[in-house]
């Protein structure tokens, strides 16, 4: 039984004589307790499919079911990271957590919710950060307090928006193990975009690529059978690594790939047509000068797939 | 120890004393003639005769600056002291002006129709001066008996001190950031909550850039205030000065008031960057 279900999901924006399609009948549904990586382009509409989990959009098309409900709105049970962590400037690293923790749980004591800002502050290891703002921690801490932020909400699904994006490439690595590995005690079902194949590999069960936009596309699901204890430097050599690697980067540069668009514009020699001077001219507005034929400028726009 | 930075202090001095140099040159002043039949003249000399220069104005000014809280008469007190009254009923004018102009700012930045609806009478009201809405004000409250006059003068400084504050406040909430917006609605805030965590914070340093100007409007509208009202002021002092023909006082009132309006200008430009360096 899938926990999370999208079915035939489409979403498109701008107005209708300009319209662009983003997602394009997509199909994903994810188990309980399952971590899945949709891996694509940027700008492919990997966000945008995240936002429709969480409530922030509404489909075109389709529905998006969640525990067999269908999501019309934000809620608290989707515990969202945003690709800039979205955390209030003006607020402290408890206050931000504190903010999410009463809005979920207001009958909860004082102490109760304390103690679960406490907790998740100590599960991304930032005691030490506690009273500090934002703008005092690293792009990493930064992130940590994010997703501790999400967690506290005590969600049924966690959805990750690039969530390691932002980061330099080393600090990258080290957060990718953190939050897998706090991911997976959670236990949590856990939807995670991200542009990097390895990343998903890393941290995910699953991989699902998608495919460039406009009108994306879901590709085939990989599964991920690598144990859940992921060491970075050894899945470097790890040969079922490097296969499963292989795979999904060639679907994402074959099928998955952006549909080759070549622009050829027409050119026109210049020409030297006489200006017909019977023509009266009014004296204000008109066209000044008749029209050439090298000033039309064509453009043939040819779309191969 | 932090390093002094000569300049700042001596480039302004120095620019100071050029300016009351080229003031002395240009005014005029008092020159007694001995004339042909034993009597005597006295008669202004130089570029602007009627302009006190820099001595002159110390010399008759003095007994106001050396003593500025002093009470000698209603009309004769320290220049401290007519600045006094001046900074009350402006404090007043003042907190009227952001208790209104803070919430229909944010109306205005919240909806779209709202601000379609109003901005243009606000655009419109908004470059009126201070002397046109002053008799409106007399008008409107000339049955309130006693405290009239301070009611019209508090009407004309919250009407024109106002409109910074709302402007200002509505830009701040149309540039709140889309992804704290979002934040709001992923965790479910109320819609107090959210006004109260996230629109209000996010919406402050352009707050405080809309109180620093409104601030500096409802100092420059005082004086209007005080010569149309004959509210005891420094205003109205400058005012009956001049009936009296006593223009180094005039020459006092402009510099006090330029110093005031100054002194409250860096206050609040003081506070407005405590609140901009936490964002």
């Amino acid at each position: 039984m899938s926990f999370l279900v999208l079915q035939q999901v489409s979403k498109g924006f701008g107005p209708p004589e300009a319209r662009r399609e983003v997602l394009c009948g997509v199909d994903l549904s994810v188990k309980q307790g399952e971590i899945v990586a949709i891996v694509g382009y940027s700008g492919a509409g990997k966000s945008t499919l995240l936002h429709l989990v969480s409530g922030l959009l509404k489909p075109d098309a389709g529905f998006v079911t969640l525990g067999g409900r269908v999501i019309e709105g934000p809620g608290t049970d989707r515990g969202v990271v945003f690709q800039n962590y979205s955390l209030l400037p003006w607020m402290t690293v408890a206050e931000n957590i504190r903010l999410a923790v009463d809005s979920v749980f207001p009958d909860w004591t004082e102490e109760r919710r304390s103690e679960q800002v406490d907790r998740h502050i100590d599960l991304v290891n930032l005691t030490h950060a506690r009273d500090r703002r934002p703008s005092e921690l690293s792009g990493g801490m930064r992130q940590r307090v994010s997703v501790a932020r999400a967690l506290a909400m005590d969600p049924q699904i966690l959805l990750l928006d690039e969530p390691l994006g932002a980061l330099d490439a080393l600090t990258r690595g080290t957060l990718q193990e953190e939050i897998s590995r706090i991911c997976r005690a959670s236990g949590k079902t856990v939807v995670l975009i991200t542009n990097d194949p390895d990343e998903g590999i890393l941290m995910a069960d699953r991989i699902l690529p998608m495919s460039a936009g406009p009108g994306a596309i879901l590709g085939p699901s990989f599964p991920v059978v690598l144990g859940p204890t992921r060491d970075r430097r050894a899945l470097n050599q790890d040969p079922r690594f490097k296969a499963l690697r292989a795979e999904v980067v060639a679907w994402l540069l074959g099928p998955g790939a952006r549909p080759a668009v070549s622009v050829s514009r027409k050119l026109t020699l210049p020409d030297l047509e006489p200006e017909d001077l019977e023509i009266p001219r009014p004296l204000i507005g008109g066209r000044r000068r008749p029209r050439r034929r090298s000033e039309e400028r064509r453009e043939t726009v040819d779309l191969t797939p | 120890m932090k390093k002094i930075h000569w300049d700042a202090v001596l480039m302004p001095l120095v620019g100071v004393t050029l300016t009351l140099l080229a003031w002395q040159m240009i005014s005029g002043r008092t020159v007694i003639r001995n004339l042909a039949d034993g009597t005597v003249e006295e008669v202004r000399l130089g570029w602007v005769q009627d302009l006190p220069g820099p001595l002159q104005t110390w010399e008759k000014t003095r007994k106001y600056v050396v003593e500025p809280f002093a009470k000698r008469e209603e009309l004769d007190q320290g220049i401290l002291r007519f600045t006094w009254y001046s900074l009350v009923i402006v404090a007043k004018g003042y907190a009227i002006a952001l208790i209104l102009g803070t919430p229909l700012g944010f109306l205005l930045g919240l909806s779209s129709t709202f601000s379609k609806m109003f901005d243009p009478i606000i655009q419109v009201l908004r470059p009126v001066s201070p002397l046109a809405w002053m008799p409106l004000g007399v008008v409107l409250f000339a049955n309130s008996g006693k405290s009239a006059n301070e009611l019209a003068a508090l009407f004309t400084i919250a009407v024109c001190a106002m409109w910074p504050t709302v402007l200002n406040t509505a830009v701040g909430v149309r540039a709140i950031p889309q992804d704290y917006l979002n934040v709001a609605r992923v965790l479910k805030l109320s819609r107090t909550q959210t006004l109260l965590k996230i629109m209000i914070p996010a919406t402050l340093p352009y707050m405080f850039t809309g109180y620093r100007l409104s601030l500096g409007i409802a100092w420059l509208v005082i004086v209007a205030v005080e010569m149309l009202t004959g509210r005891i002021g420094i205003g109205n002092f400058l005012w009956n000065e001049y009936n009296n023909g006593l223009y180094t006082s005039i020459v006092l009132c402009i510099v006090t008031i330029g110093l005031v309006g100054f002194s409250l200008d860096r206050a609040m430009s003081l506070l407005e960057r405590r609140f901009k360096s936490i964002l």
